[in-house]
């Protein structure tokens, strides 16, 4: 079946292109529903990654976080009609110890091949969850990023010793805003800090135990673990603030994506023998534990909604554009593309 | 229910020198009228794909169709009629027959030699013909169009911003529809030039559903190779 896909030929350019879909194939057939935009396709879009990355993997479809609906599904599997998170990450092995978003096989969505801005997007039936037919599609779009706060937090879960009266949080964007309201929902009992820089993003943190501003923070102020989820020129300053303040022993997840390489205080790291792990993208056990999540915890779905900032309904690539310069402009949240391709 | 009518009636007069109706041409491994079966095959609403082409043509499509969808008891193959209403007439007394009319069952009819054509196209056409009951599938026109009474001399030239260029899809109400038709006297059927005009002939409103320019139908060599070209394919099989 000839497909129509949507690819960024060159920053600033869509272009229509079509390729075939194989309804032999053992595969689910989605029609894409509501596309979020991720800080990564943005990169791409404005041309702010390297000219040599741009070269090579352009023309490619954008966007790994969405939703759709299950069109055709030859074995059964799942219903036409389905709502689905559909998984970016595609592993073509399995390994018993490396998990599959960190095999260095396994291909992502809109970085190694085409994402999810065409008319139907063919995936194998394990790159599906399957949604509550009631769920805010808004939120759901973006279930990617949010399962990437939940792998973190599980892999934390298993690395990190098992006091954990207060947990740390560096940032006051999206995937602090997550990883926060994600570690009050795992460890109830747990203290959960936020550290950012605007007051009135911090304010919205209003799930948290406490917030600080990273220039006031109380020179008495312990904590057990911290997760780090600034990133960019941010990172070195947080990443330091952190050992700072951790107790020995502690455990410092790392999220925030950095271009360059982080000078950090390995003295004071080596002398409180603190643990620090990175965590990177999601697998398919992150997304079913998110969607559990979402069902168990309505509430979540209720504080991830204030993450939607603007829904733009896509009917061409004009408006695809628009999309994109309107998410250029927000200082927080999500931009949906309410797909209607 | 919603059905598919896909009209395979041309006879590839068009097409240049490729001896085969226009619509078994192959695209990309492919006759062009499995791309646009398939288009509507993945879609669970539609109860049965019905294409109808020429009597002569019948076993052939049925063949090609077996051997390049899976296995299925809803794609159907029927002899179409001498003008595309009756085609379309045909298909709606096979639905009748098999099925029965409802006052909501609609039909998409569409083109064979339209591949392109996309999921939203047809999901806004069925849902617009169950609300309005007829509809066409437009894109604005893009060429000044001229009008000439004598074939030498323009007599008039309508403003071009009120223009649009027919696709299809067309859907419709297929009972509403067969009911207008026969009303028809034999002179109002001769100026037929398609299923729309027999709803606006009778004073019914019909929508207009936002094409696509892509959805381009394949009715000369050149449009085979724009096809081609859209596909990235280099040759013609």
């Amino acid at each position: 079946m000839l497909n129509t896909v949507y690819r960024l030929t060159q920053p600033r350019k869509f272009e229509i292109a079509f390729n075939e879909i194989d309804i032999f194939k053992p595969e689910v057939i989605v029609r894409p529903l509501y596309l979020s935009i991720c800080n990564a396709d943005q990169r791409y879009y404005q041309g702010t990654r390297d000219a040599k990355v741009l070269a090579k993997k352009l023309p490619m479809a954008l966007i790994h976080e969405g939703i759709g609906e299950v069109v055709y599904c030859p074995d059964g599997s799942f219903n036409p009609g389905d709502k689905v998170v559909m998984i970016p990450n595609t592993p073509v092995e399995e390994d018993e110890i490396i998990a599959e978003n960190y095999l260095r096989s396994s291909k992502f969505r809109a970085s190694g091949f085409d994402g999810f801005m065409q008319e139907y997007v063919q995936l194998p039936a394990d790159r599906l969850v399957l949604l509550p037919d009631d769920i805010d599609p808004e939120v759901a779009a973006f279930t990617e990023i949010v399962s990437v706060s939940v792998h973190a937090i599980s892999r934390f879960d298993r690395f990190a010793h098992k006091r954990r009266n207060v947990i740390g949080v560096w940032g006051d964007g999206n995937l602090s805003y997550m990883t926060s309201l994600f570690l009050k929902k795992f460890f109830p009992e747990t203290k959960v800090y936020v550290f950012g820089i605007v007051p009135k993003k911090l304010a919205d943190f209003t799930f948290a135990d406490k917030t600080f501003l990273t220039t006031e923070i109380p020179d008495d102020l312990q904590l057990d673990h911290a997760f780090e989820c600034v990133g960019g020129n941010g990172s070195q300053v947080a990443i330091n603030q952190i050992i700072d303040y951790i107790n020995p022993e502690g455990t410092i997840s790392i999220l925030g994506v950095s271009e360059y390489p982080v000078p950090i205080n390995t003295r004071m790291m080596l002398e409180k023998g603190l643990r620090m792990f990175g965590s990177s993208r999601s697998g398919r056990v992150d997304f079913v534990k998110t969607v559990e999540m979402y069902k168990q915890y309505p509430d979540i779905v209720e504080y991830l909604s204030h993450m939607v900032g603007i829904v733009k309904p896509v009917r061409n690539i004009k408006d695809m554009m628009e999309a994109f310069d309107l998410d250029t402009k927000k200082a927080f949240g999500k931009t949906i593309m309410k797909w209607e391709k | 229910m919603v059905y598919a009518v896909i009209a395979a009636g041309g006879i590839g007069s068009r097409m240049g020198n490729l001896e085969k109706p226009k619509q078994y041409i192959t695209l990309k491994d492919k006759p062009i009228i499995v791309h646009t079966v398939e288009k509507f095959f993945v879609k669970s609403c539609f109860q049965k794909i019905i294409i109808l082409c020429p009597d002569q043509w019948v076993s052939y499509t049925k063949n090609i169709l077996a051997k390049f969808l899976p296995e299925n008891d809803k794609v159907i193959v029927i002899k179409g009629g001498s003008t595309r209403n009756e085609t379309i007439m045909n298909a709606i007394k096979y639905i009748e027959e098999t099925d029965g009319l409802d006052d909501d069952t609609i039909i998409v009819t569409h083109d064979a030699v339209r591949p392109f054509v996309s999921a939203r196209i047809i999901d806004e056409n069925i849902e617009a013909a169950l609300e309005y009951g007829a509809t066409d599938t437009v894109v604005p026109a893009t060429d000044t169009i001229v009008e000439s009474q004598n074939g030498a001399t323009i007599s008039s030239i309508p403003d071009r911003s009120k223009l649009y260029q027919g696709q299809t899809p067309q859907a419709f109400k297929a009972k509403l529809l067969k009911e207008l038709y026969y009303s028809l006297t034999e002179d109002e059927k001769a100026i037929l030039t398609d299923a729309c005009k027999i709803f606006s002939m009778k004073g019914y409103d019909v929508h207009m559903i936002q094409g696509e320019v892509h959805n381009i139908k394949l009715t000369y060599p050149y449009d085979l190779r724009v096809a081609m070209a859209l596909l990235e394919d280099k040759e013609i099989k």
